[in-house]
């Protein structure tokens, strides 16, 4: 084919498709991209946008150095690419006219979810193993642009999500991942729960997780901390059971969003969580614990890194002790230090545990497992530096992480969960972690 | 037709490009793998004849494997004729790969896509409603304009489709009809505006979104709608909800006049946002500001979606208050704010944006939440830099010292562009508090000495900019810098330290000369800002200290004269002749020094947010500081509101309603309205029919939409009156069950629990009440299934309008407090059966901690609660807090042995009051749950807030301190004995029973002569209850009356029994507690004996 009338015929196309340049929709196109930069999805709810906008976006990444720096937004002379990364894929928009970003921002990310939940991990291996799915979810989220149901409960009513089991019977019988009819709970004024749940055992657990943020300066003193919880319920009730969750302590939380079944009203008047559930996974409720009251640092942190001025070398020496724990065993305690440029090995002694340093980037992993408090454990030894290089300026910080079990440090307690609108008797169970959140000391 | 396209088709299989249609197909975008592309196009050569088999699964393999080549990019059209063949198949999942395909490519087989049409005709005629829907879809969805008319009719036909869901997706179809024929925008504004009117909360967003595309200036189509969507809102699915909360914020401001103080707009400077509520409240007293009630409607009922997970949903609502709302309302939203930093790292980074343009305007709405903004190391670049931004813009002379020392922490990051950045937030703060300018500078002066170039570099930059403001103090710094000089390569900071020199070379004019030799030397290595300001430098030096540096100048300026960059050689020019006198200089020469050594002013250091306000915040313009396409400007507020009336309903044309499940159709009647009736007239109305009930409860939610006047009766916070109501309809059926639960609790509460889950599920009534409950928390009027109630709801509401008075300012303050409540008017009901739901069952949860009941007995809800508030604080003592208590007669929600109190907490003096709560510690031995502190009252404002005391069914006073932050005030509350108790339901025989174990010194009696009118039985039954808080056991003798309640803090049971002998009557009491039944006797008697009035 002669070159230039190819040429010509790309302006035809590229006029054609500007008729409707300005069409007011809010995600025109998604296109997915691993963190390597090869784009393996595309998927457009109206006319094709050519995956060449997407080269914005590359000069941006590349700009941005690190993956999480990529600018969410990025402007580009037609189109705006609105991106989120999740699970080292960046799921890229584009949008052509004034749109809430976060409106976009929060579609992608339940879009991210409904992967995860329909393939237990969110991919580019599931995602090209289940194209198909993929497709068929995101024309079903995704009507001209506008999000049509996003709701996991219909979602799955709608396509079945794939198992093992199911993809070998649709080979042999050539029956779908399509259901027949449309979900009725898509059409009641409860939208997140499915129609006709029936289970043989009737169970419902809520795990009451708390997460404690905070930073700790050198000497150990509390710069801010504070406490973010949430409840995760896996709810397998038969029918339509109307439930009522209760605190002993409904005052200790400051703040609140909730899952959409929950009522506003009783929480606002009487404190108590009055909701019909989705089947299944969900959270309920997230919550801030009010600043006022003072947060129980559960582990202090010993450390001591220090680089000497003459020779490349340097000196770590870490301990961690639990402090506030109420009483339980803190588990799963995980010290991680990204440590300055100039540093090319660790030569380190744990007394409890193993470390990990990784020359590339730069990070040394201290896996301590469970706090005995008998017998604290300690990290030391000595760095080799890059010689010739200046000794770092600052000290590094250092993350924790770390869990206890049957334990909400904020002291919230559940105080009932009462079922009406069924008539058999539920199982029911709470469970109390703690875990660190962005917990850091800084050094 | 179909064979001449499969024609087309073979000759593309054999590599041919003539035909039109595979041109085009070339043009599609496969830019990547080119040659990858000619292979696996033959590997995908079976495709064709899979699809043209017979056999379905071969079909759908066939199909799936297209779909995948569509999602990697890769063409598929020439498959179009075998794919569109499959379009009427059987097989759903064949069907909608096939509609995925179509979709695709139908655009550029425009005469191919042609011959699906027809399938999609007849699918939209289907009873299945998932199928009319989905044919729609595609049918709207194939950008073909020849088929536009089509499209039109199927669209109309849509809107009035008896399914929601199909009108939904008649409302989606309409923005695709728009971008692909923009000619048929009136007939579509029509069928806008039809479905603008429909009642199910599922097409609201849709419709509302499509209305955004086609007719965003169609105001007037909103007019009649906008009660309804703001009472729809909270029911609408979270994506509609962002887009209706959008498009209301745009009505409110052409609709509605604005609360702000006039002349304080938006510009209003961070200072006088500062102390804006002083602001606010001198307004208060010139002019008194009317809220429009549909204003207020909206604010609140977008307010509960701050608790939204949806972070779209939260940032809407912030964008709203902050548009609409009177400035003391905004503070809000602070906390959902702050509470989607824990979300997705693009979550906050654009509520970090939206916070920053925020914080500039008003510091005080996030100075509580400094620490939130406080950055870690792990936080990405753009997030470091906008939590920097926000911290500067927080900078006040309180909080200085706290940000300045975490600045240091952030200056030693290893992160060395955030360092910088710091450095010049440092700057910020040093310009705009002067009190610290000082230390700042010192600060600065020491970071000189870092041994990272880009930071002493930004000091360098930043100090210069600081010196300015006050160079004559600061010589020793510029002989600090100088002497730094040698050591810093950074251009921009070398071009700074001369330009210092240059400027306040007086300041240091040993050093000055100096610096000018060294740069002599090295002049011709230099890069161009420092070249010019070299020049700059030795001019100022050469016109104050010409003996010293005339020649070094001289030697400068031939040097630059030669210099390779133009603006090097124009500006030496330009100096030579403006400081160098010669025979031709002309007049400027002799105003060389005062040109060039003229006072600068200093620069102006602010956040680069300044003028984001000009957009809508959570806009993508916003984000982008750029109009975005598409955009629309928020109008101001218009000097004089636009006629109000415009939005009354008068005529709702009912919208049939099928196909949705029969989930809940009854309405609760809440009966707020009967508040003083009798026990017989609610029973009645119960047992009266339905439409009935439910017009009552439309006349009291139109009453309540319009809640001023209403507020101060319906905020007694009764927590189960609703529950209460919304069972009632099922009394009557469940009676007879209650009976026996109550027996069986007696003999065996050991078992409770199991009876009560029995009891709970017993009847079919019992969940749907609960369903129910539900829906009428919604809102007036937003049951989207019942027409004709919600029809006269809209009627009533608009009867009401002009009648009412127009709320004065403090009750429309003390409003926005009691916002919460207004839905939780205490219920009187004869036959509660709050024994369900009561918060003191014991529960068979596993893992939890037992909550212990104190009594066996079942509290059920008062049959009366009396109005009268006693006075706990009077305004003179409390120097403007005043305080008024009643008695909830409700179950306390903190304790069961507490008595449950509502206070009326008002300030009536002319300064805010802060921190009001209840002193730790309580003289007496009483056990009190506090209220909430609150944080702040406003002047005029008053607040409604509930506590409990247990008593110890002691008729003692509990003490206890009232605090501000300022002052302390001792109160306290003495209980009327009828206040100790809880009414109890029981049955007669039961109550014969009890009362028969409670004789001897159980019993205490007294005969007295009623008043003639007291001997009615309604009479009497209205003076018992309103002496004391017990329940009314119905029976069928007409002489006896009895009525049973237990004491709150033990649980005892006390028996009042009220029988009539002609004029006289007897009054029985019967419990363990003698005194309170000694005092009880008292009551009951100087009630009865006076007469009715």
């Amino acid at each position: 084919m002669p070159a230039k009338s190819f040429l010509l015929l790309k302006i035809f196309i590229k006029t054609a498709v500007s008729s409707w340049l300005f069409s007011p929709i809010m995600i025109h196109s998604l296109f997915l991209i691993n963190n390597v930069g090869d784009l393996f999805l595309e998927k457009h709810w109206k006319s094709v946008i050519s995956r060449t906008v997407c080269d914005y976006f590359f000069e941006a990444r590349e700009k941005a150095v690190e993956p999480e720096n990529v600018p969410p937004v990025i402007h580009t002379p037609h189109h705006y690419l609105i991106n989120i990364y999740r699970e080292k894929i960046f799921f890229v928009s584009v949008t052509q006219t004034e749109v809430p970003p976060l409106f976009v921002i929060e579609f992608l990310h339940q879009v991210a979810e409904t992967f995860q939940d329909y393939f237990g991990e969110c991919s580019e291996t599931t995602i090209n193993d289940n194209v198909v799915i993929v497709y068929e979810l995101l024309e079903e989220m995704l009507d001209n642009g506008f999000p049509l149901t996003t709701e996991s409960n219909i979602l799955k009513e709608l396509i079945r999500p794939p198992t093992t089991l199911r993809s070998m019977v649709n080979t042999i019988t050539g029956i779908g991942n399509i259901g027949q009819t449309l979900p009725t709970g898509q059409l009641s004024s409860i939208p997140w729960r499915r129609a006709g749940v029936k289970y043989t055992n009737n169970e419902a657990y809520f795990d009451v997780v708390e997460e404690i943020d905070a930073i700790l300066d050198k000497s150990g003193s509390t710069v801010f901390a504070e406490i973010q919880g949430g409840i995760d319920a896996c709810v397998k009730l038969s029918g339509m059971p109307d439930l009522t969750l209760s605190f002993m302590n409904p005052r200790l939380l400051d703040d609140v969003s909730f899952h959409p079944c929950v009522r506003y009203k009783r929480w606002e008047s009487e404190r108590v969580l009055s909701f019909i559930p989705p089947d299944g996974n969900f959270q309920l409720m997230s919550y801030h614990v009010s600043a006022q009251n003072l947060v129980a640092i559960p582990v202090y942190v010993k450390q001591n890194i220090s680089f000497f001025e003459t020779g490349p070398s340097g000196r770590l020496d870490i301990t961690v002790g639990p402090k506030q724990t109420m009483g339980k065993t803190v588990e799963c305690v995980v010290v991680t230090i990204h440590m300055p440029k100039v540093v090319l090995s660790a030569n380190l002694n744990a007394t409890q545990g193993t470390y990990n340093y990784d020359p590339v980037t730069k990070v040394l992993m201290w896996d301590i497992g469970k706090l005995n408090p008998q017998k604290l454990p300690n990290l030391k030894g000595s760095l080799s530096l890059q010689s010739g290089a200046p000794k770092p300026e600052e000290n590094p910080n250092l993350n924790v992480d770390l869990k206890i079990q049957q334990l909400a440090i904020s002291g919230l307690k559940v105080n009932q969960l009462d079922m009406y609108g069924e008539k058999y008797k539920p199982f029911k169970g709470v469970k109390y972690v703690t875990k660190a959140g962005k917990f850091q000391v800084r050094m | 037709m179909l064979g001449m396209s499969a024609n087309s088709v073979s000759y593309n299989d054999q590599g041919s490009v003539e035909s039109g249609v595979d041109a085009v197909q070339e043009s599609i975008p496969t830019t990547t793998n080119l040659g990858l592309f000619s292979a696996e196009f033959k590997k995908n050569d079976d495709l064709k004849e899979m699809l043209e088999s017979n056999k379905e699964s071969l079909k759908l393999d066939a199909m799936r494997r297209v779909v995948e080549l569509i999602a990697k990019g890769k063409n598929a059209s020439h498959l179009f004729p075998a794919v569109v063949k499959n379009v009427a198949s059987k097989n759903i999942e064949l069907k909608k790969l096939v509609y995925v395909y179509l979709v695709r490519y139908a655009e550029e087989q425009q005469d191919l896509a042609l011959l699906s049409i027809s399938t999609f005709q007849r699918a939209l005629k289907e009873p299945n409603q998932l199928i009319r829907a989905s044919a729609l879809r595609v049918l709207s969805s194939i950008r073909v304009p020849i088929i536009v008319p089509i499209m039109m009719l199927a669209i109309k036909e849509a809107a009035t489709d008896l399914s929601p869901y199909v009108r939904k997706t008649a409302a989606h179809a309409i923005q695709k009809l728009y971008s692909l024929d923009p000619d048929q925008k009136e007939l579509l504004i029509e069928v806008i505006e039809k479905l603008l009117k429909d009642k199910s909360t599922l097409v609201a967003g849709s419709v509302v979104m499509a209305f955004e595309e086609v007719c965003p200036d169609r105001i007037d189509l909103i007019h009649k709608n906008y009660r309804k969507l703001c009472n729809l809102l909270v029911d609408v699915e979270e994506w509609g909800q962002v887009v209706i909360i959008h498009m209301l914020t745009r009505y409110a401001r052409t609709q509605f006049v604005s609360p702000w103080r006039d002349d304080a707009v938006f510009d209003e400077n961070s200072e006088k946002a500062f102390y804006d509520s002083e602001e606010e409240k001198r307004k208060d007293q010139s002019k008194p500001y009317i809220m429009d009630p549909d204003h207020r409607l909206l604010l609140r009922n977008t307010k509960p979606l701050l608790q939204s997970r949806n972070t779209a949903v939260v940032m809407a609502v912030a964008q709203l208050y902050w548009h609409l709302a009177p400035k003391h309302e905004v503070s809000i939203v602070t906390k959902s704010l702050v509470r989607l930093l824990r979300s997705h790292r693009e979550v906050q980074y654009i509520v970090l944006q939206n916070i920053a343009t925020m914080s500039i305007q008003r510091k005080g709405m996030f100075e509580p939440f400094m620490k939130s903004f406080y950055v870690r190391s792990t936080d990405a670049t753009h997030i470091k830099t906008l939590k920097l931004e926000i911290l500067t813009n927080l900078a006040n002379e309180a909080n200085i010292s706290t940000i300045l020392r975490e600045f240091q922490t952030y200056v030693k990051s290893q992160d060395k562009a955030f360092a910088a950045a710091t450095i010049q937030a440092i700057g910020r703060c040093a310009t705009n508090i002067s009190e610290v300018t000082d230390s700042c500078l010192n600060g600065l002066v020491l970071l000189l000495s870092n041994r990272d170039e880009t930071v002493v570099a930004e000091s360098v930059v930043v100090i210069k900019k600081l010196l300015q403001t006050q160079p004559s103090q600061h010589s020793d710094i510029i002989k600090h810098m100088a002497k730094l000089f040698d050591n810093i390569t950074v251009p921009m900071a070398r071009a700074s330290i001369l330009w210092l020199m240059g400027e306040y070379c007086e300041h240091v004019p040993k050093i000055a000369p100096d610096v000018l030799r060294k740069m002599a030397k090295s002049f011709t290595s230099e890069e161009d800002i420092v070249k010019l300001q070299t020049v700059n430098l030795a001019a100022k030096l050469y016109l104050t200290n010409s003996k010293q540096t005339k020649l070094l100048t001289q030697y400068i300026l031939n040097l630059g004269k030669y210099d390779q960059n133009y603006d090097i050689r124009d500006r030496t020019r330009f100096i030579r002749q403006l400081i160098v006198p010669n025979e031709k200089s002309g007049a400027l020469s002799k105003y060389a020094r005062r040109i060039l050594m003229a006072s600068k002013p200093a620069p102006v250091l602010q956040s680069a947010f300044k003028d984001r306000d000009r957009f809508q915040l959570g806009t993508l313009s916003h984000t982008l500081n750029a109009t975005a396409t598409g955009y629309l400007e928020l109008s101001d507020w218009p000097a004089v509101a636009p006629d109000q009336s415009v939005r009354n309903v008068e005529v709702v044309e009912p919208v049939k309603e099928t196909g949705a499940p029969a989930l809940s159709k009854s309405k609760p009647g809440k009966s707020e309205k009967k508040f003083y009736s009798d026990s017989e007239q609610e029973e009645e109305q119960e047992e009266g029919s339905s439409s009935e009930d439910s017009s009552s409860s439309s006349e009291e939610s139109g009453s309540e939409s319009e809640s001023e006047e209403d507020s101060e009766e319906s905020t007694k916070s009764s927590s189960q009156s609703e529950n209460s109501s919304s069972e009632s309809d099922s009394d009557k059926k469940k009676k007879t069950q209650r009976n026996k639960k109550l027996q069986q609790q007696k003999s065996a509460s050991k078992y409770r629990s199991a009876v009560k889950v029995e009891t709970k599920s017993g009847s079919e009534s019992g969940s749907e009440s609960s369903l129910s409950e539900n829906s009428s928390e919604s809102g007036s009027g937003s049951e989207p299934e019942s027409d004709s109630d919600s029809g006269t709801d809209q009627k009533t509401k608009a009867k009401h309008k002009p009648v009412k008075s127009k709320p004065v300012t403090k009750v429309d303050q003390k409003e926005v407090s009691l916002l919460d409540l207004d839905d939780f008017s205490p219920a009187p009901l004869t036959t509660p059966k709050r024994s369900i739901l009561s918060p003191s069952l014991l529960s068979d949860l596993q893992g939890l901690s037992i909550a212990t009941s104190a009594s066996a007995l079942q509290a059920s809800s008062p049959v009366f609660v009396p109005e009268t508030s006693h006075e706990l604080l009077h305004r003179m003592t409390g120097k403007g807090l005043s305080a008024q208590y009643r008695f909830t007669r409700q179950p306390c929600i903190y304790g069961n042995n507490m008595v449950s109190l509502q206070l009326t907490l008002s300030n009536s003096g002319d300064q805010a009051l802060e921190n009001i709560h209840i002193s730790e510690r309580s003289s007496t031995g009483q056990d009190i749950h506090r209220f909430n502190t609150i944080e702040r009252l406003e002047p005029q404002a008053s607040v409604t807030v509930s506590m409990g005391a247990d008593f110890n069914d002691s008729t003692q006073a509990a003490n206890f301190q009232l605090c501000t932050k300022e002052d302390e005030f001792s109160v306290s509350i003495q209980p009327a004995v009828g206040e100790l108790l809880l009414p109890v339901t029981m049955s007669e025989p039961d109550f014969t029973k009890e009362q028969s174990k409670l004789v001897g010194m159980n019993e205490s009696s007294a005969t007295i002569s009623m008043a003639p009118d007291n001997a009615s039985s309604q009479s009497i039954n209205r003076k018992v209850v309103s002496v004391a808080n017990l329940g009314v056991v119905t029976s069928d003798q007409d002489t006896i009356h009895r009525f049973a309640g237990k004491t709150v803090s033990s649980g005892s049971l006390v028996l009042v029994s009220v029988t009539l002998r002609d004029s006289d009557a007897l009054i029985t009491i019967n419990t363990e507690k003698t005194v309170i039944a000694s005092m009880l006797l008292r009551q009951l008697k100087t009630a009865l004996m006076n007469s009715a009035t």
